[in-house]
């Protein structure tokens, strides 16, 4: 009848107990767990929550860091939205190169982040591809400003949202929007009151780990960024540069400002979920 | 139908565009001089590197997520929920912090490091801290591949088979790992794409020594940081052929072995 942690809930036959159990908590102590804390320990316990503050709560920082959080909730918030219809297109209907499309989806959770770095580079670089009608017609420039850390991270993000919805939709019955329909809704009623409810716990989900993972980029983003301090240097690239000159305490001081407002985010994104579940629920 | 064709047609020049323009790139000054390029010999040390990286990598993780599926899918315990979470912060945290812990830990200004260090096996700036930062960077991927596809198939059949006095390792090389199999290819090759492909962590911790602690994305950053962009584009590309046929494979997978997948990627 004790608590205790991974202790066995019932006896098993089956084997293996130990040596999966083992195998697992060594690798995720070692890999994970142990460099985690020995971070944090360096932060708060070797420099100090004060003199980590102090590095922060600098102009420079603080522009990278509001930088990285608000490129990765622009791309991610696009992601959200085109996600959730390219989703919509590829289950709902039928038309050539659908599957080619489809398998495309994927690319960039399969394209090395310093290939599509470099690559985005070449075509929205104001003599490329993409980068010089733009300029010529709207007069904005894509790479080597904002707009083009926001292009890197909506690629980067893309397959999040789409990935995780995708189900969802096969799921829905099309019964129930003409249930919608014939009960008197009108088609956007339906899509606000009966589908995006429906879809609204997968696509927070999406969102939420298109973020987590747009926040932290570095590899696609340092190419097309341009990396002027204060405009367009991301929260990561101040860390590789803090370690270029071997200040281990200021490196450490910005990583776990990222780790926290990261957490946070997703903290937040979790509660939400867990509200519209319930409300989903309650239905 | 026809209004609906614009977002896919929109989107497929998005996403296809960078592929295009990695090869045309490579190859402005035509095959001889791209291919040219990947004979440098620092280039040959980086594809040997991302190579070993990959082959080390790969199998560590796929021994974890098969170990953690076992113990978290085949057994009920307390503080499974907490572990479950553990296994995907690395997908929450940015690759130049997986670095930097990694640096911290083992870098030569930590005791531990400097001992190290001292007694011939540095891991930072070295072949084992790459290691160590990619397998951060890729833990959760076969892991969380496995997890869902073992949970839907329950013990039944494993304890049918040990009930017919079968071992345990019998059990788990007859009745589950063919059950598992693609399910496991699929994380791998996942694995594997992350493995070879990882820039941000990789860069942290390899010191970046030429021909020494240089991986394939960090041959692609030098060659383009000294304008030497055929070089840069073509070792691009070899990493986009590579990624081209990741995702082949996987979408076959996904096509032929759908019941056999986690859920999610069902379709």
């Amino acid at each position: 009848m004790t608590a205790r942690p991974f202790a066995l809930r019932s006896p098993t036959p089956m084997p293996g107990w130990g040596l999966s159990f083992g195998i697992m908590l060594t690798m995720l102590s070692v890999v994970v767990l142990i460099p985690m804390a020995v971070l944090l320990w360096r932060g708060f316990v070797g420099f100090g929550a004060a003199e980590m503050w102090a590095v922060i709560n600098r102009p420079r920082v603080w522009n990278a860091l509001e930088l990285s959080f608000r490129a990765a909730l622009i791309a991610s918030l696009f992601n959200l939205v085109f996600g959730v219809l390219l989703a919509w297109v590829l289950v709902r209907y039928r038309f050539p190169g659908k599957r080619i499309i489809d398998a495309a989806v994927d690319l960039p959770f399969a394209l090395p982040t310093a290939v599509a770095g470099i690559a985005l580079t070449a075509i929205y670089a104001p003599n490329g591809v993409f980068g010089a009608p733009i300029l010529q017609t709207f007069g904005i420039r894509v790479a080597y400003t904002e707009i083009g850390i926001w292009i890197a991270l909506i690629f980067v993000g893309l397959p999040f949202v789409v990935r995780t919805v995708q189900p969802v939709i096969e799921e829905i019955d099309r019964e129930t929007e003409e249930a919608s329909a014939t009960l008197g809704a009108s088609r956007l009623r339906t899509i606000t009151h009966v589908i995006l409810p429906m879809l609204a716990p997968a696509a927070l989900t999406g969102f939420a780990l298109a973020l987590a993972r747009s926040v932290g980029e570095y590899g696609s983003v340092i190419f097309i960024a341009g990396n002027l301090p204060n405009v367009t240097e991301i929260a990561p690239l101040l860390i590789v540069i803090r370690l270029e000159v071997f200040d281990y305490d200021g490196a450490v001081a910005i990583a776990v400002a990222m780790l926290a407002i990261s957490f946070t985010l997703l903290l937040a994104i979790n509660l939400i979920q867990i509200r519209s579940r319930r409300r989903m629920g309650a239905v | 139908m026809g209004a609906d064709r614009p977002l896919p047609c929109l989107l497929t020049v998005l996403l296809f565009a960078p592929l295009i323009a990695v090869f045309d790139e490579a190859l402005r000054r035509g095959w001889a001089f791209a291919l040219a390029s990947l004979s440098d010999p620092d280039a040959q040390s980086a594809i040997r590197l991302t190579l070993l990286v990959a082959a080390v990598t790969v199998p560590l993780n796929a021994a974890f997520g098969i170990a953690a599926a076992w113990a978290i899918t085949k057994f009920d315990w307390r503080g499974k929920a907490w572990v479950i979470t553990l296994i995907d912060v690395p997908f929450s945290v940015s690759p130049v912090v997986a670095g930097l812990l990694f640096v911290l830990m083992f870098g030569a200004n930590s005791a531990l490091g400097a001992w190290l260090v001292a007694n011939g096996f540095p891991i930072v700036f070295a072949v084992p801290g790459i290691v160590l930062a990619t397998l951060f960077i890729t833990f959760p991927f076969v892991a969380r591949e496995l997890i869902p596809v073992m949970l839907e198939q329950g013990r039944a059949e494993e304890e049918a088979a040990l009930t017919l006095g079968a071992s345990g390792w019998r059990t788990f090389l007859t009745v589950t790992l063919p059950n598992i199999r693609w399910a496991l290819l699929y994380g791998v090759l996942l694995c594997n794409a992350r493995a070879m492909g990882e820039f941000g962590a990789v860069a942290v911790v390899s010191g970046k020594i030429r021909g020494q602690t240089t991986t394939m994305p960090l041959m692609i950053e030098m060659f383009y940081n000294e304008y030497l962009s055929v070089a840069a584009f073509t070792m691009a590309g070899v990493l986009a052929l590579l990624a081209l046929v990741t995702l082949t494979l996987k979408s076959a997978l996904e096509w032929r072995y759908a019941d056999q997948l986690a859920a999610t990627h069902r379709h």
